[in-house]
């Protein structure tokens, strides 16, 4: 099987995150990156996927020079080929233009399944993986909890957990899958392979290689724009009412309902 | 300090902290209140090539080098120091006399069972009489046509009772000594004449054992010579050195934690009004610490450098052991002192670090041994330290 893995760097979960200069971005000084933490299990099926049926794993990544290593700890885990996507052309791209960039690359490559994350844990959008489906004319199925695949009926069931119900859903290979946290549990990659992940090919793809012109990609290909980002406003101090407790409840509701207008 | 770093290292580095502060720092209470390090963490770190780290590729490990190794044992330095200790030993002194000096047939044999964590080493040197004093040792071995019969008792073994390989240094010449006179030999658990004595009870390091070897006319092939009839001695000073930076790199990693929790813990502690990072005799020890742990790291990192690059540099080894191990020290009285009562109080980790830190200074050569390493390099003075 030719399997693909859609994957994005994004700053670690304990990284205290800190606004840009001009209001729009994420600063990146001092900001430890990691693997997405949902593309973690689309790496994880990918390779058991390989390993069960043979084929070959491809890792792509559109991001700055850093993102290699991210792609470097695919690799260590097993996937067999990395590729980035990078060109100054496609800073600020929103999902729809970040999709189509990625859709480019996998359509230069041999294909039976795509797997993204359910969602980068950055922007939370949950959008990239529906449009490139859609881009690509495939079939899709988001938030996988298990996934079922028949290489030669060239037939997939996915299992997705939805409101208070288990949804079993049959497609047509190849197909983009959408991983959820219970799908697996991905490996470490041990210590000896990532030694070895970087004698493993990792190709650098531009604008000009994927067939695109600045104007469809970046900002200005882009539907949706950034236009400003700011942190949460900081937790006020807790209050603590005191005295009889049938006064202290009246309060509470009172407070739930005017204050806090939560009830 | 990451430009010092190639790639592969850098992500080797990475995946040691993750693994580190997601599977071993959670461990870190059940070790101490056990004793033992969980099988199920053990099992982990062998499959995922923790005990192979710095054994050749071609014996079943990853094959990197002295500062590689100093990388992950800084980020090993963050979790209980069990898991560096258990880990340390395969990696260097453990197995280091094989891969340095031993035969083919020696690292073929053996090396692919450490690398793999099969195997639990030991290197035997030190004895109730023999400390500092190492080319001083008494334990004997008696040539016997092809095999040796080694008769002594060692001490203050790191794995002493749980390891399947000891290094066991041994006197085959009297007048020799240290030049010509001391022998390596690979003793396997099991092999009669030779058992666990005593185990010590200790101030710090729980979840890793220490203990008395005895050998009683242990009888060994000649085979298990590690190089040379006679080489021991310098077979090993060479595991020493290789071993005192990567423990000056577990320290910086110990330390750097150290700090972290003092600092969060100075940041949250409120007195007569206000946090007390607000007050500069706190912020002067997080400061005094973190200018402590830059410059260790400093150190380790062009110390290891150098070595992996062939340079013999004993003296700088030994400025390095010495200043990152009495920098852990400090950090972590500093540590216990900005937590108050809680720096004394088991229910956070600071405690058990401060108690666990102190053997650095003792360990691997005292740090008085290291002055007197660095003062005779400085004074020109060579041959042995006695004098
Ligand atoms: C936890 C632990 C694990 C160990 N693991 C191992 C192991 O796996 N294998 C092994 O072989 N050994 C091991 N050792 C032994 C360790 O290497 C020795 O403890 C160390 O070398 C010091 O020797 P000593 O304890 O006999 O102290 P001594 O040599 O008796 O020293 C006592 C004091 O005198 C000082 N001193 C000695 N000579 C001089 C001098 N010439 N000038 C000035 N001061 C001097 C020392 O610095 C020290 O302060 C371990 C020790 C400990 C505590």
């Amino acid at each position: 099987m030719n399997i693909i893995v859609c994957i994005k760097q994004v700053p670690d979960t304990t990284t205290k995150v800190r606004v840009g200069k001009d209001g729009k971005h994420i600063d990146p000084g001092g900001v430890k990156f990691i693997v997405n933490t949902y593309d973690d299990f689309a790496v994880e099926e990918a390779i058991r996927l390989k390993e069960r049926f043979g084929g070959e794993v491809t890792v792509i990544s559109m991001g700055p020079e850093r993102v290699k290593e991210a792609l470097r700890m695919c690799l260590a885990m097993g996937a067999d080929k990395a590729i980035q996507l990078w060109d100054p052309a496609f800073e600020d791209s929103d999902p729809y233009t970040t999709a189509l960039i990625l859709s480019k690359a996998i359509q230069q490559l041999p294909y039976d399944i795509i797997f993204c994350g359910k969602q980068a844990i950055d922007r939370d959008t949950m959008s990239v993986p529906v449009y490139l489906a859609e881009l690509l004319g495939l079939p899709q199925a988001t938030l996988v909890v298990k996934l079922e695949v028949d290489p030669n009926a060239r037939k997939f069931i996915a299992y997705r957990d939805i409101e208070g119900a288990k949804e079993v859903i049959e497609g047509l290979l190849p197909a983009v899958i959408s991983t959820q946290w219970k799908l697996n549990e991905p490996r470490y990659p041990t210590l000896p392979n990532i030694m070895k992940a970087k004698k493993k090919e990792l190709k650098e793809l531009n604008a000009a290689a994927l067939g695109l012109d600045s104007a469809q990609v970046g900002e200005k290909g882009s539907r949706v724009k950034v236009l400003s980002m700011e942190l949460p406003p900081p937790r006020s101090k807790g209050k603590i009412l005191k005295g009889d407790p049938r006064e202290v409840c009246r309060e509470l509701v009172r407070l739930l309902r005017e204050e806090a207008k939560v009830i | 300090m990451d430009f010092l770093i190639p790639e592969d290292l850098k992500d080797l580095k990475n995946m040691v902290r993750t693994f580190v502060r997601k599977e071993l720092m959670p461990l870190e209470e059940e070790v101490e209140r056990s004793g033992k390090i969980p099988e199920e963490a053990l099992q982990k770190m062998r499959e995922l090539g923790f005990f192979g780290l710095t054994i050749p590729t071609e014996y079943g490990g990853s094959g990197i080098g002295t500062f590689g190794y100093c990388l992950a044992a800084e980020e090993l330095g963050w979790a209980h120091s069990a898991f560096k200790t258990i880990c340390g030993v395969n990696n260097g002194i453990g197995s280091k006399p094989i891969v340095l000096d031993g035969t083919e047939e020696q690292k073929r044999k053996y090396l692919p069972k450490i690398a793999s964590g099969e195997y639990i080493t030991a290197f035997a040197l030190s004895e109730p009489g023999a400390g500092s004093d190492a080319a001083n040792i008494s334990t004997q071995a008696v040539r016997k046509g092809d095999r040796y019969i080694i008769n002594g008792r060692k001490h203050f073994i790191t794995n002493g009772p749980l390891a399947d390989l000891v290094t066991v240094l041994a006197v085959t010449d009297k007048e020799k000594r240290a030049h010509g006179g001391i022998t390596a030999f690979l003793v396997e658990k099991g092999t009669p004449g030779f058992s666990v004595g005593q185990i010590h009870k200790t101030m710090g390091s729980r979840g890793v054992y220490h203990s008395e070897l005895i050998f009683d006319n242990c009888e060994v092939p000649a085979e298990n010579v590690i190089g040379k009839e006679g080489m021991g001695f310098i077979t090993a000073m060479k595991t020493l050195d290789d071993g005192r930076l990567t423990l000056a790199a577990s320290c910086v990693g110990t330390a750097e934690r150290l700090l972290e929790m003092s600092t969060e813990y100075a940041k949250r502690r409120v007195t007569f009004g206000k946090p007390i990072a607000e007050r500069q005799a706190i912020q002067w020890m997080l400061a005094d610490s973190a200018t402590e742990i830059y410059a260790a790291k400093m150190m380790v990192y062009a110390t290891a450098i150098r070595y992996d690059k062939g340079e013999r540099i004993p003296a700088e080894v030994a400025m390095t052991k010495l200043y990152a191990t009495e920098m852990v020290n400090r950090v972590a009285d500093r540590a216990v002192q900005i937590h108050g009562g809680m720096g004394w109080i088991q229910e956070l980790p600071v405690e058990r670090i401060y108690r666990d830190v102190r053997v650095t200074r003792l360990y691997e050569g005292t740090s008085e041994i290291q002055r007197i390493i660095i003062a005779r390099n400085i004074l020109g003075y060579k041959g042995g330290l006695e004098g």
